[in-house]
């Protein structure tokens, strides 16, 4: 087995310097009915050159080749050569967690500087070292907001990615959260009425998410106001986060949670992404997931540890924040090196793109249909409204390998036939042009629409 | 008496501050392509909600990038570096073919909502590893959507609920023996269970006749790691699981330390219910400094109702699809369909092993750990004298004599060349030392660290304070973390 750095002999040696016959007698301690005296029913030993190809073969089969306005909580943007280079390097790769700080300095430094940033971009106090991924990030962020309000119940905007209300709702069950929904209203925005009534003095926490689930962006001090005037925790999630270079971030808000996928981290069929939990500093001992803190060695150099730890499982057990342990390290590395090389100008300009990209895209396919939630601003995403079923738009689209907006039927049935769109700096405007025209109904309507000017012309 | 230090020694390396501090305006590291569509007056379209300023991001040029974080790279340690003995954390080689096959165009890009058609090569991915694992574990079914261990901890634990709550006897506790880690606990409590501590007998293996006093049709399940943290399989195992499902209880395994048992005995005969696994652990998927990992649950049949939604099922047409119509599913627990790309990767290592190579594998993973624990014993104390499997826990009670603390020799450790194993766990041994060091080390890699740990014995005893003081090598000393604790410096400013 080529991982393993033993010889025949160096195994036999090891076994007679310890007095062994074989190494089964290592594993005697195992009652003998228990043992399993066979081969695993898996495949034989591959060769590398195999293993790559079975991995190109899936790849053929996963959509390789395709453009694509999926966008619905995990978006495709455009990845720096630098990001792939730089998570390369052994030393950060193949490191554990920093427990040991002298010799994780270089890990310690980047999550610090991750920290600061996702400050700088979220206008928050502090940010932690990362969650799962903006579904848990979100949930761990009511609890939290449970922990520090003393209250129990929770109000979620229908809004907010379906999938993220589906994962408070388990986390919520289990710890006996009631849970209420506020719809949307014409604009695509929380309905502030029913938020009102929906609201009680047991309410620990309104979540909403910003752009939301349609891309509307919300009115977040219009919705703060609402729930700091009971008491409660305004909890903001974020699914997209490029629309920090040019969206206001939710300054009201008392936690943030988000999914950092944007920033650099590849779409991979759903994960591995980056959630990250921002708060008020007056809140950071009721934070769950781990922190880094800059502190000085015994000669006053500067240098970083993880810190505050008593929050953390490994100290507190069962009267720990949370249970998370591992947390997604790596993704946010990715996420702090894509921060760094768009900047303070980059991130700006990265958004004005995607932008003007949807609102593009939003002018042409609103020819062939109609655009929902038009009263508010939204960021890379739109809904919309067709007369034809968009399942079957999407079988048109997929034969000339596009793949269409994302259906509402399946969370939203209140919708009719909706789907929704996105565009990034990534979607060009001949692919935004033949999705438009084929949505209007592909060749047949473009054949027409030649006869019709051709018959026009020969008229005058 | 003056150390031989064989394995490491000093070299220069840079200094760096932090990213901000090499920003200035005008300087950058991207390129956006001309705009093909119209431009939009961000005012028009945003109103009130259109971003002023970025506040205090960088701004810095492309080769800057590079060398603050391959400077930054250099302060760390890591298994490519050499051993890493963090016991019950397996790290061992991380391939760098699963690297390379996750980063297939195909493979990276596929979005989680495109088409089941289009989608058929993630779905066999996930198919196939999934169908490993059942095997490897002896279990009946799985879910990969767990994020991470402790995730998967939570996951497993709500099925459990689900389980009881079906037979209409919903429980209120769970068992969790005193060498558990942090996160079982943390999970039981988070989903709402009472936590019961169950003690450890002399030979550091769960007390049976404890056991049995405790169980109860109040106590939902046992969380139980095996081999335990101590890493000592669990001899009476059947006698556990017998006295669980007597009394109607389940039997939860932490797979934690499955490392020792791949492709030699399978939870699932021993009468386990419910287990996780560590692919970042096991399945050789990096720890990335400190994630991402991924915690799938295997399950016995009985759970199979409430695996979490959706689960990946075979279509009428042959083709793969998700199945989200579930009535009794716990529900979801992350977005998606959890970590794939850790499940690229797992499933790399297996095929690349095979079944040979796996059982090759864990036995090399506990010769290594016997042949370390053979060759200190005598020099630390071995506060359990009952045969070991993958790790072994010493304490630090010899060396405790002089004040040098497990922590202090761990320290000293890094100035040899090594990662410290891990400190002060479990908690039922007094100032342990909890080595691992798993299949990916060389004998003559091992005897360096064989002679390390003597050697540090031995400046106990004649040279202290160096001890102590230690490490001396690294670019900064020991760190102030009760300040860093008590004034919380959490981000920077200008």
């Amino acid at each position: 087995m080529r991982y393993l750095p033993k010889s025949p002999a160096d195994r036999e040696a090891m076994l007679k310097q310890m007095g062994l016959g074989s190494v089964d007698d290592l594993f005697a301690p195992i009652p003998a009915e228990y043992r399993l005296n066979r081969d695993l029913r898996i495949q034989r030993q591959m060769a590398e050159s195999e293993i790559i190809d079975y991995f190109r073969q899936r790849s053929r089969e996963n959509g390789e080749g395709y453009v694509s306005f999926l966008g619905a909580g995990a978006y495709a943007h455009y990845r720096p050569v630098i990001i792939d280079s730089l998570i390369s390097r052994g030393e950060f790769l193949t490191a554990y967690t920093p427990y040991q700080a002298e010799i994780s300095q270089g890990t310690l430094q980047s999550i610090f500087e991750f920290q600061s940033m996702i400050c700088e971009l979220t206008g928050m106090e502090v940010a932690n070292a990362s969650m799962y991924d903006g579904s848990t990030a979100a949930a761990e962020a009511v609890m939290m907001a449970v922990r520090l309000t003393g209250r129990r119940s929770v109000t979620v905007a229908r809004s907010l990615h379906p999938e993220y209300r589906e994962v408070l709702a388990t986390y919520a069950t289990h710890q006996g959260m009631p849970l209420s929904v506020a719809g949307f209203g014409e604009n695509g925005r929380i309905k502030l009425d029913e938020l009102e009534k929906l609201i009680t003095p047991e309410t620990a926490a309104v979540l909403i998410q910003s752009p939301n689930f349609f891309g509307t962006i919300e009115d977040v001090s219009a919705v703060a106001e609402i729930a700091h005037k009971n008491g409660s925790l305004l909890v903001v999630s974020i699914a997209e986060a490029v629309s920090l270079g040019i969206v206001e971030p939710p300054r009201d808000a008392d936690i943030i949670a988000m999914e950092a996928q944007s920033f650099g981290v590849p779409l991979g069929f759903g994960g591995p992404y980056c959630g990250v939990i921002a708060t008020r500093e007056k809140f950071v001992r009721q934070m769950p997931g781990r922190l880094v803190g800059q502190t000085v060695d015994k000669q006053g150099r500067r240098g970083f540890v993880l810190t505050l730890a008593t929050r953390e499982q490994h100290i507190r057990r069962e009267k720990a924040t949370s249970n998370i342990c591992t947390n997604q390290a790596l993704v946010a590395l990715m996420v702090n090196i894509f921060m760094t090389v768009y900047g303070k100008v980059g991130l700006k300009e990265l958004a004005k793109q995607n932008l003007a990209k949807a609102s593009y895209a939003a002018s042409q396919l609103g020819k062939h249909g109609k655009l929902l939630f038009k009263g508010a601003p939204r960021f890379n995403e739109f809904v919309l409204q067709t007369s034809e079923d968009p399942h079957a738009i999407n079988a048109r689209l997929l034969d000339q390998k596009i793949v269409g907006g994302f259906p509402l039927d399946k969370f939203y049935p209140e919708l009719g036939k909706a789907a929704l769109w996105c565009c990034t700096e990534l979607t060009t405007r001949s692919a935004i042009d033949t999705a438009a025209e084929l949505v209007g109904g592909g060749e047949t309507s473009k054949r027409a629409a030649r006869e019709e000017a051709g018959v026009e012309e020969v008229a005058r | 008496m003056k150390p031989t230090i064989r394995k490491a020694t000093r070299h220069v390396n840079q200094n760096e501050g932090l990213i901000f501090e090499k920003s200035s305006a005008g300087k950058a590291a991207w390129k956006l392509p001309p705009l093909d569509v119209p431009e939009v007056d961000t005012t028009s379209l945003l109103g009130a909600s259109a971003r002023k300023d970025l506040g205090n991001m960088p701004e810095v040029s492309e080769i800057e990038i590079i060398r603050h974080f391959t400077r930054l790279s250099t302060w760390n340690y890591a298994i490519d570096l050499g051993m890493y003995p963090l016991g019950s954390c397996t790290m061992k080689y991380n391939p760098r073919v699963n690297e390379a096959v996750a980063r297939v165009e195909g493979i990276a890009n596929g979005h989680p909502y495109q088409p089941e058609k289009i989608s058929q090569g993630a779905l066999q991915i996930l198919k196939t590893l999934s169908d490993c694992l059942i095997e490897i574990t002896g279990m009946d079914a799985i879910t990969l959507q767990p994020a991470a261990g402790a995730h998967g901890e939570m996951t497993g634990l709500l099925m459990v609920r689900a389980y009881h709550h079906a037979k209409g006897k919903p429980r209120k506790k769970i068992l969790i023996p005193d060498s558990a880690h942090g996160t079982n606990p943390a999970t039981a409590a988070m989903v709402d269970y009472a936590v019961e501590n169950l003690k450890s007998d002399s030979r550091g293996m769960v007390d049976i006749a404890a056991l049995e006093a405790q169980m109860n049709e109040d106590v939902a399940a046992l969380m139980l790691t095996n081999p335990n943290t101590l890493g000592i399989f669990e001899q009476q195992i059947h006698k556990i699981a017998d006295i669980l499902h007597a009394k109607g209880g389940l039997l939860y395994m932490d797979g934690a330390n499955m490392n020792a048992l791949v492709g030699k005995v399978r939870p699932g005969d021993f009468g386990v219910d419910v287990m996780h696994l560590n692919l970042h652990k096991t399945f050789s998927t990096p720890h990335g400094g400190g994630g991402p990992g991924s915690g799938p649950v295997a399950i016995k049949k009985i759970l199979e109702p409430f695996l979490p939604k959706p689960v990946v099922t075979k279509k009428a047409d042959g083709t793969l699809g998700f199945e989200y119509d579930r009535p009794h599913s716990v529900g979801r627990v992350r977005s998606f369909y959890g970590n794939f790309g850790m499940f690229v990767r797992a499933l790399a290592y297996i095929q690349a092993n095979g079944p040979d190579g796996l059982r090759q594998t864990t036995e090399d993973a506990v010769l290594n750990a016997n042949y370390i624990r053979k060759g200190l014993e005598g020099t630390y104390d071995l506060p359990y004298s009952t045969p070991t499997m993958h790790e072994v826990v010493f304490s630090d009670k010899l060396q405790a004599k002089k004040g040098v603390r497990t922590m202090d020799i761990a320290k000293r450790l890094i100035d040899y060349g090594f990662h410290p194993y891990t400190t002060a766990f479990p908690l039922i041994v007094p100032g342990a030392l909890m080595i691992e060091p798993t299949e990916s080390e060389s004998k003559e890699e091992m005897d360096l660290f064989i002679d390390a740990m003597q050697s540090i014995a031995q400046e106990t005893q004649e040279d202290t304070q160096t001890v102590l003081d230690a490490p001396h090598s690294t670019r900064v000393s020991r760190l102030d973390e009760t300040a860093a604790a008590r004034k919380p410096i959490l981000r920077w400013k200008p």
